[in-house]
């Protein structure tokens, strides 16, 4: 038989269409029968832990659908009472030691252990062990460890390991006692953690989850002396429907508007502005780095986990990463220390909030290079897409029942190509635009730069500009990321420029995001953000009107003084985080 | 980093992650415990991530990430010992030194670990300390026993094993 050819077999009584190499968990949901999963891992090899995915063969008994392939001939009862009997006792074992505090829960309404819990019907605690009273770990500036509600899936090891390529965390001690953490058992803090939050993606349960700054946020918005300013991530309007139930990739920025100004925020600008701002600095860091023989091939900075990584793992490329802050601090910069200025503020009496798709920029608004000289931060406070939700709702609004709203100015106005930022290629594309127009004086021809688009983890291409031929690279998935590092490392010298986003897909793909999305979520997102480049007329950073004047009137030109000062920063080796 | 842990690793040279456990162990007959300075070397050396060889490593009851004790007391836990109330020995050891199997005191005195049968099945249940071993031992009987070796350690014997 060869290896394409399909076949049928039976589920739960009825023709189902298999391929060879596919899996009965496969074959089951292409034929539109659900199978529960805990530690499965779409794309991954399974690892057969938690067998809640079991099935009943005839002929064979129940086996897990996860990892066995499936053969012609097969019949398959996915619900037969052995099979939910052994669901069933499955999840109450995973409940014998669990704290039950589902009432008290982030996870509440979302868990995929009290989902199962619900499906199957428990309704008394049969298995009485003691219950987990581990130390929840608050150390992160991003993440909640709880480990008393692990159920020891290993999703969590897994990303981190085979998709980050970072393993912060492991399997530590075995048997009753066994536990995932980082090494020595420290707090996440001080490990090799890069607060990316793909961790909490995956976990089904309440034992990973986002350090929220919902409190610090609110306390501000209630106190009348102070004047609190939001500004938006591009990835987060075209994510924020989903936890509405409305379309993944339905892009919601005029709602979202109206709902932040509701909420109590004086002021709602673009993080989309900053990162045509990132793109003046950024293209003409590069141009001066191909001009003047600076380091290369140089790496973007937007990504705070990135960031932390080379500094961790490759000190030695630390000089390749550009010194442009990332969007959201050069927008919390701008604001604390130009726009306060202007409306005769002090940068101590103005709260500066960004939402984000990602649990990483918590980590990277509270380094200490991200503030002025007087320790005043320049973002105040990071929420995730999902902690605007919960404060959406807390509020009672209806996303969307809002009447649409415009950004305030003048930080509102962007480009499309700022507002790709939020996808794996967005930064490439339009770092490319604007360097184009800087070394040739003449626009691109073809806007569009098919090459580094799409969702592929690792993109090459070969871009001209006049007579420069430049090498680039995309990588998204920062586990990806490596192999080029050491090629480069090995002296692998074609590449002039490389973006890295440190989640899959870019920002769209962010820890931050929905819980639970729907499979093709990320896609959505991202294809909505190539139809707002397709549909409007200012495709260009440097065409930024907005950019433009804070340039006339505030920072002189780009990679000049003032910039330097606002706009750029450093980076620094962490020992001991091997 | 220690000179000790840089000859073992030398010893290994090119080691692939197969090498890990007798490096930990090689690593541990010489310091007597596993550092975070080791345990990182190690993972430098072998290319894994220090959580890596962490986990591995308290897989193993074999290992300790303290510094023993001027007096190492090992508590049986094997069969004989156990059907004889082990485990309220043990709980009464933890309880006294104030610390759990595979952890050191403040004052650096004790450390304790937890063995499987030290062949002295006969006088069970046994506690080992500073490699006296101590008969038929009952869970009231340990705070005097670890009293009298503080007293020991305040006259500074160096009698200590
Ligand atoms: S993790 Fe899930 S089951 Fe556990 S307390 Fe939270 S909501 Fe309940
Ligand atoms: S946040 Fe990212 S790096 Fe940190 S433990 Fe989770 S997956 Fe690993
Ligand atoms: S923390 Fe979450 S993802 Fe990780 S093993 Fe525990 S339950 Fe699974
Ligand atoms: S999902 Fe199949 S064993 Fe966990
Ligand atoms: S079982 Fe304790 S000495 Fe043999």
């Amino acid at each position: 038989m060869s290896p394409n050819e399909t076949f049928l077999v039976q589920v739960n009584g009825r023709p189902a269409e298999a391929r060879r190499g596919e899996t009965l968990l496969d074959v089951c949901r292409h034929a539109g029968v659900d199978v529960p999963t805990l530690c499965h891992m779409p794309g991954l090899a399974p690892s057969g832990a938690c067998r809640i995915c079991v099935v009943d063969v005839r002929g064979r008994g129940l086996v897990p659908s996860c990892s066995c392939p499936v053969e012609p001939g097969m019949s398959v009862e996915t619900n037969s009472q052995s099979a939910t009997r052994a669901r069933k006792t499955i999840v109450e074992l995973l409940l014998a030691n669990h704290p039950d505090d589902c009432l008290y829960c982030v996870r509440h309404g979302e868990c995929e252990l009290q989902d199962l819990a619900q499906r199957y019907g428990v309704r008394e605690r049969r298995y009485v062990t003691a219950k987990n009273d581990d130390h929840v770990d608050v150390s992160s500036p991003s993440l909640v460890r709880d480990p008393a509600k692990c159920i020891l899936c290993g999703k969590c090891v897994r990303v981190c390991e085979e998709v980050m390529g970072v393993a912060a965390i492991d399997f530590i001690r075995r048997g009753s006692h066994t536990l995932v953490a980082p090494a020595f058992n420290r707090g996440l803090n001080v490990s090799t953690c890069i607060n990316c939050g793909q961790c909490v993606m995956v976990c089904p349960t309440g034992a990973l989850r986002e350090k929220s700054h919902l409190k610090e946020v609110q306390s501000a918005l209630d106190d009348p002396a102070i004047t609190v300013v939001v500004q938006h991530a591009p990835a987060v309007s075209v994510s924020l429907a989903e936890e509405f139930g409305l379309e993944p990739g339905a892009d919601v920025e005029a709602l979202m508007v109206t709902a932040l100004r509701r909420l109590g925020f004086a002021r709602v600008f673009d993080t989309s502005f900053a990162a045509d701002l990132t793109i003046m600095e950024e293209a003409s860091e590069l141009v001066s780095r191909l001009k003047g023989g600076g380091r290369l091939p140089m790496f973007t900075s937007c990504s705070p986990g990135w960031v932390k990584f080379v500094e961790q793992s490759y000190p030695d490329l630390m000089p390749n990463l550009s010194t442009c802050k990332s969007p959201q601090q050069m927008m919390g910069a701008v604001v604390k220390r130009v726009w306060a200025a202007r409306e005769g503020l002090d940068p101590r009496q103005v709260f500066s909030v960004a939402i984000m798709p990602c649990t990483a920029k918590k980590f990277e608004a509270r380094r200490p290079e991200m503030g002025d000289a007087h320790d005043v931060p320049d973002v105040d406070a990071v929420l995730t897409t999902r902690e605007l939700a919960r404060l959406i709702r807390l509020h009672g609004l209806d996303l969307a029942r809002m009447t649409p709203g415009a950004p305030d100015q003048p930080f509102g106005e962007r480009s499309t190509a700022g507002k790709m930022f939020g996808g794996t290629g967005g930064v490439m594309e339009a770092a490319l635009r604007t360097a184009h127009w800087l070394v040739t004086g003449r626009e691109m021809y073809h806007l569009t730069i098919g090459a580094v688009r799409g969702l592929d983890g690792i993109k090459e291409a070969r871009i001209k500009l006049d007579d420069v031929e430049l090498g680039v690279a995309v990588v998204s998935g920062l586990g990806r990321a490596r192999r080029l590092l050491e090629e480069i490392r090995a002296g692998r010298d074609d590449l002039h420029f490389i973006e890295v986003m440190t989640c899959p897909g870019g920002c769209v793909g962010g820890g931050g995001q929905p819980l639970r999305a729907e499979a093709g979520a990320v896609r959505g997102r991202l294809e909505s953000l190539y139809r707002i480049d397709r549909s409007e007329p200012v495709r260009l950073s440097h065409r930024n009107r907005q950019v433009q004047e804070l340039y006339d009137e505030v920072l002189g030109e780009p990679l000049g003084a003032r910039s330097h000062e606002l706009l750029h920063t450093g980076y620094h080796g962490r020992d001991g985080a091997a | 980093m220690s000179p000790l842990v840089v000859d073992i690793l030398e010893r290994f040279p090119g080691a692939r992650r197969d090498s890990l456990i007798p490096i930990l162990q090689a690593v541990q007959e010489q310091e007597g415990f596993l550092s975070q300075e080791s345990v990182l070397a190690i993972g430098r050396h072998l290319d894994l991530p220090a959580s890596k060889v962490y986990g591995v490593a308290t897989f193993y009851n074999q290992f300790r990430f303290t510094p023993i004790g001027r007096f190492h007391v090992q508590v049986c836990r094997g069969t004989a010992c156990h059907v004889k109330g082990s485990a309220n020995v043990l709980d009464a050891v933890e309880r006294d030194l104030g610390v759990k199997a595979g952890g050191t005191t403040r004052d650096g005195l004790f450390s304790l670990e937890v063995v499987a049968c030290i062949g002295a099945c006969g006088l069970a249940p046994v506690i080992a300390v500073g490699g006296d071993f101590h008969a038929g031992v009952a869970p009231r009987d340990v705070p005097g026993i670890f009293a009298s070796y503080r007293e020991r350690a305040k006259e500074g014997g160096s009698d200590a094993a």
